[in-house]
């Protein structure tokens, strides 16, 4: 048993830095977002739905935040193609070179976000790495625009960011996978292909989900990429925000587009535990 | 499992060899762990692999399932070089020490599992997997999450998601290491009477020579990566070819003689003995030694006396374990039934044919 001081001394500090960090300003967007800002660009106090019917009546939003969708998407999908194979190899087959390995995979962490960022500008740009090295080789006479400032250059970028996150989970689920069921699994005939995917696969869901989640959330709420790399067709919702609380000075309906959000990360991230759950198995 | 345990003739002469094992190598980071084994394994045979944890027994084993590769040397298997076949190829299944169920599938989807591997027609899973189940009591749990099991429920599984592949050999990894006293008993039992009811050779490792004994019609004993004497469990007991033979299946006595013109020698103790002068070592099993009645003379020329100092006794039921001093701290063990309590010096006998000439070791 532990004391009752003990108790309040671990409970009370996290508990307050949650309330002081988290709950409080999150209600104070939830108000915002039911406010307005007048003519005169002072918030007004009066309470109605006009943001949130702003949301929907304007397809500017919808559009963006449908592409945010897409791109958070494509990311994740690309972030489990590349994350996938490489846990598997790493997990499965590196034996000896495993920790140089996983070592790789994770010094990219380290590493600034913008840093990386802004390496990608310079590779991707028309003066850049890239388009100097297609030149010299003559496949293309004249820089290719698309490359940067496109929702292509955004894709690539936060793969490259956001695959090790994906390929975190999916190590571990793997690693737990027991040696012993996939000795069993070809004992009792099926091919290593066959084993991978009735045995390996099923049991590494809960990481497959685990790396998608990170790999999806984080994408969704991106605006640094968008930013360095995205161009004006590269937009993400969170630009959006980011321009409203900045330039456009307009809180509320900023508030209520990260409210929505929030639910929707909220929801989803929601969803996938439960699924997480239902895959793991004791 | 239902039925009754018949006796059965012990198969002593192999018919035709199921499986060959030749001259068999392998190294872990360069260290031998098993040095040119051959052995061969006849159809329906139990045969068990006996040895301490570290003899190489496991690795023998995963050698002929396949999951590991040999170093030198063959595996036959009917006609057929096994070793050359990986292993979701080979024809024999095995029984995991720790099980290996698949945590994701149910007990119908484990043992079905083999089925559908090999593509046995959809119509026919169910009858196979019903039937392997009722072979191993289990049926009522068919449609059960294996996390509900107990270990010996996840073991019954484990036989029928074996044996329903019909396997021409059945490999068994110390399945009952991690039961408990009484279900163990049961399961050497119902094992046994399966192993005759399907007929499926049974190669069988375990480091407990009690439950060799009890379930073998051979025993192939490992020492240290090498064969130390195959043979059926009487024989192996009643003449191990080796002191650590002698010492690891049952206990005995070792006594370390000096052979001279027909009598061998050890301390305090003569009893005649043919073979070869000069130094040999012998066996005697202690419930070969009996106590001598005073009365009496020594019955017969082939008859061994000695006495000595009851220096432990220990109630073991029908038998009580003696340590007997026989002077010069020579001590010998006897298994006596019911003798009372003993003190003091008392007189011993045995026949000089139960004392077994052995080696002193297989190198040599």
């Amino acid at each position: 048993m532990y004391s009752r001081a003990y108790k309040s001394a671990v409970t009370i500090p996290p508990l307050l830095w949650v309330t002081v960090f988290l709950l409080v300003p999150y209600a104070i967007l939830f108000c915002y977002s039911f406010w307005s800002v007048s003519p005169l660009q002072t918030i007004v106090h009066n309470w109605n739905l006009q943001n949130y019917a702003q949301l929907f009546r304007n397809p500017l939003y919808l559009t963006v935040l449908l592409r945010s969708i897409r791109i958070a998407g494509a990311v994740t999908l690309l972030a489990l193609l590349l994350g996938y194979p490489l846990a598997y190899y790493l997990s499965f087959h590196a034996a000896k070179r495993k920790d140089l390995l996983y070592q790789l995979v994770i010094i990219p962490l380290w590493a600034s976000y913008l840093v990386r960022g802004y390496a990608w500008k310079t590779i991707l740009g028309s003066d850049g790495v890239l388009n100097g090295f297609l030149q010299y080789l003559h496949v293309t006479h004249r820089p290719v625009e698309f490359f940067l400032y496109s929702p292509f250059a955004v894709i690539l970028t936060l793969t490259h960011i956001y695959t090790p996150f994906t390929f975190l989970p999916i190590y571990a689920s793997l690693e737990h996978v027991p040696r012993n069921l996939v000795e069993a699994s070809h004992d009792l005939g099926a091919s290593p292909f066959s084993t991978f995917l009735r045995v390996i696969l099923p049991l590494s869901l809960p990481g497959i989900l685990a790396g998608a989640t990170f790999a999806f959330v984080l994408t969704l709420g991106d605006f640094l990429a968008p930013l360095l790399v995205g161009g004006p067709s590269g937009i993400m919702i969170s630009n959006i925000v980011v321009s409203l609380f900045g330039a456009a000075y307009n809180w509320p309906l900023g508030a209520a587009i990260s409210f929505c959000m929030l639910l929707l990360v909220v929801t989803l991230l929601f969803a996938t535990e439960r699924l997480e759950k239902r895959f793991t198995i004791s | 499992m239902s039925s009754a345990l018949t006796s059965v003739p012990v198969k002593s002469a192999p018919s035709e060899a199921l499986l060959s094992i030749r001259k068999v190598e392998k190294q872990f980071a360069k260290r031998p762990v098993l040095r040119a084994i051959s052995l061969e394994v006849a159809s329906g045979e139990f045969l068990t692999i006996l040895g301490e944890s570290g003899s190489g027994k496991t690795t023998l084993l995963r050698l002929i399932a396949g999951f590991e590769q040999l170093d030198g040397g063959e595996i036959w298997m009917g006609g057929e070089r096994l070793d050359e076949i990986p292993a979701y190829r080979r024809q024999v299944n095995t029984v995991f020490q720790s099980y290996a169920i698949f945590p994701h599938l149910s007990v119908f989807e484990n043992v079905a599992y083999g089925l559908r591997a090999k593509s046995v027609p959809r119509n026919e899973i169910p009858g196979r997997v019903t039937q392997s189940l009722s072979m191993v009591k289990m049926s009522e749990f068919t449609h059960s999450a294996p996390s509900r099991l107990s270990g010996g429920q996840q073991q019954r599984v484990a036989l029928a998601r074996a044996l329903v592949n019909r396997p021409r050999v059945l490999l068994l990894d110390e399945p009952l290491s991690a039961l408990d006293a009484n279900l163990r008993r049961q399961m050497q039992i119902e094992l046994k009477s399966l192993q005759r009811e399907v007929g499926i050779t049974f190669i069988f490792v375990t480091h407990d020579q009690e439950e060799a004994m009890a379930l073998s019609d051979r025993i192939a004993l490992l020492r240290a990566g090498r064969l130390e004497q195959v043979a059926e469990p009487r024989e192996i007991y009643g003449c191990p070819k080796t002191a650590y033979a002698a010492q690891f299946i049952g206990q005995t006595n070792l006594l370390r003689a000096e052979v001279r013109e027909g009598t061998a020698s050890a301390g305090p103790i003569a009893w005649p003995a043919s073979g070869p002068s000069g130094p040999a070592t012998f066996s005697l099993r202690p419930e070969s030694v009996r106590l001598a009645s005073n009365s009496q003379p020594a019955a017969s020329g082939a008859t061994s006396r000695f006495q000595g100092q009851i220096k432990n006794q220990t109630f073991g039921g029908a038998m009580d374990l003696l340590e007997i001093d026989c002077g010069n701290s020579y001590v010998i063990r006897a298994r006596v039934p019911n003798p009372g309590s003993l003190s003091g010096q008392q007189k011993f006998e045995f026949n000089a044919s139960d004392a077994v000439r052995v080696l002193e070791s297989s190198d040599t």
